[in-house]
């Protein structure tokens, strides 16, 4: 058993009923040829980064499958290469730390992860913009000082 | 006699001192590097969506080979520009 995954770009032009009969299919094809559906990912509408058929966005799915023989991998990118409404498709093998991965991703323990990092750092950031403008707000602060002397002080202990 | 602890330096004798590079995938224990996430890998692109030699990012051999081959699938999926101007 080898596990894969599978993205590939629908075209936007169609309906949403359409586009999820066409990702559909590709799902029933797969079962069709045996193959274990782990997950099937709804990315949704997403910009392109550059145009492809005159198209600028596009729908993004992604299905992880696990097969026992190789050759189902051919017939499937076939029936996507024959496929008008396919606009992209690429089909990648995965090794035992990507489906690692995308098992945490599922279980959202990456997106925190990731978030938690980027919140750190913007944390961080907003730390030192936050002292930075404190220390621009206490100067004044410092010059009204006078007539509310007992307050300030505290607040720069704290 | 003036002894070295005694000389005081204009300017902050540290100042000129480079920081050590790591490989952050070794350091925070990376082993995937999803071809699906454009915003992570857009930090090992320049401006033109190129991407950036290991001098400058400190990667290690193993790690730059799947950060470029992510990059590189990013591209065909359209998540990542191959040619632009001002991408950040």
């Amino acid at each position: 058993m080898k596990n894969y995954e599978t993205t590939f770009i629908v075209d936007p032009v169609l309906s949403g009923e359409e586009i999820k009969a066409t990702a559909q299919t590709y799902v029933d094809h797969l079962t069709s040829e045996g193959c274990e559906i782990v997950h099937v990912d709804e990315m949704g509408l997403r910009q392109l980064a550059y145009p492809i058929n005159k198209r600028t966005s596009g729908v993004y799915y992604c299905v992880e499958f696990a097969a026992n023989a190789g050759d189902i991998v051919d017939r499937v990118e076939l029936a996507l290469r024959r496929d008008e409404r396919i606009m992209r498709f690429l089909t990648v093998t995965l090794d035992k730390y990507g489906v690692k991965y995308n098992e945490d991703k599922r279980k959202g323990l990456i997106g925190k992860v990731k978030s938690k990092k980027k919140a750190d750092k913007d944390n961080k950031r907003d730390d030192r913009r936050s002292s930075k403008s404190g220390g621009k707000k206490d100067a004044p602060k410092r010059k009204e000082a006078p007539k509310a002397a007992a307050p300030a002080p505290k607040e720069e202990e704290e | 006699m003036p002894s070295r602890d005694d000389i005081k330096f204009l300017s902050n004798p540290k100042i000129g001192q480079k920081r050590k590079k790591y490989c952050r995938f070794r350091k925070y224990g990376i082993k995937y590097i999803d071809y699906k996430d454009p915003d992570f890998l857009m930090q090992f692109v320049n401006e033109q969506g190129k991407i950036l030699p290991r001098r400058i990012t400190g990667n290690s051999q193993k790690y730059q080979r799947k950060v470029s081959t992510a990059i590189k699938r990013a591209r065909h999926l359209a998540m990542l520009p191959y040619v632009t101007d001002l991408l950040k």
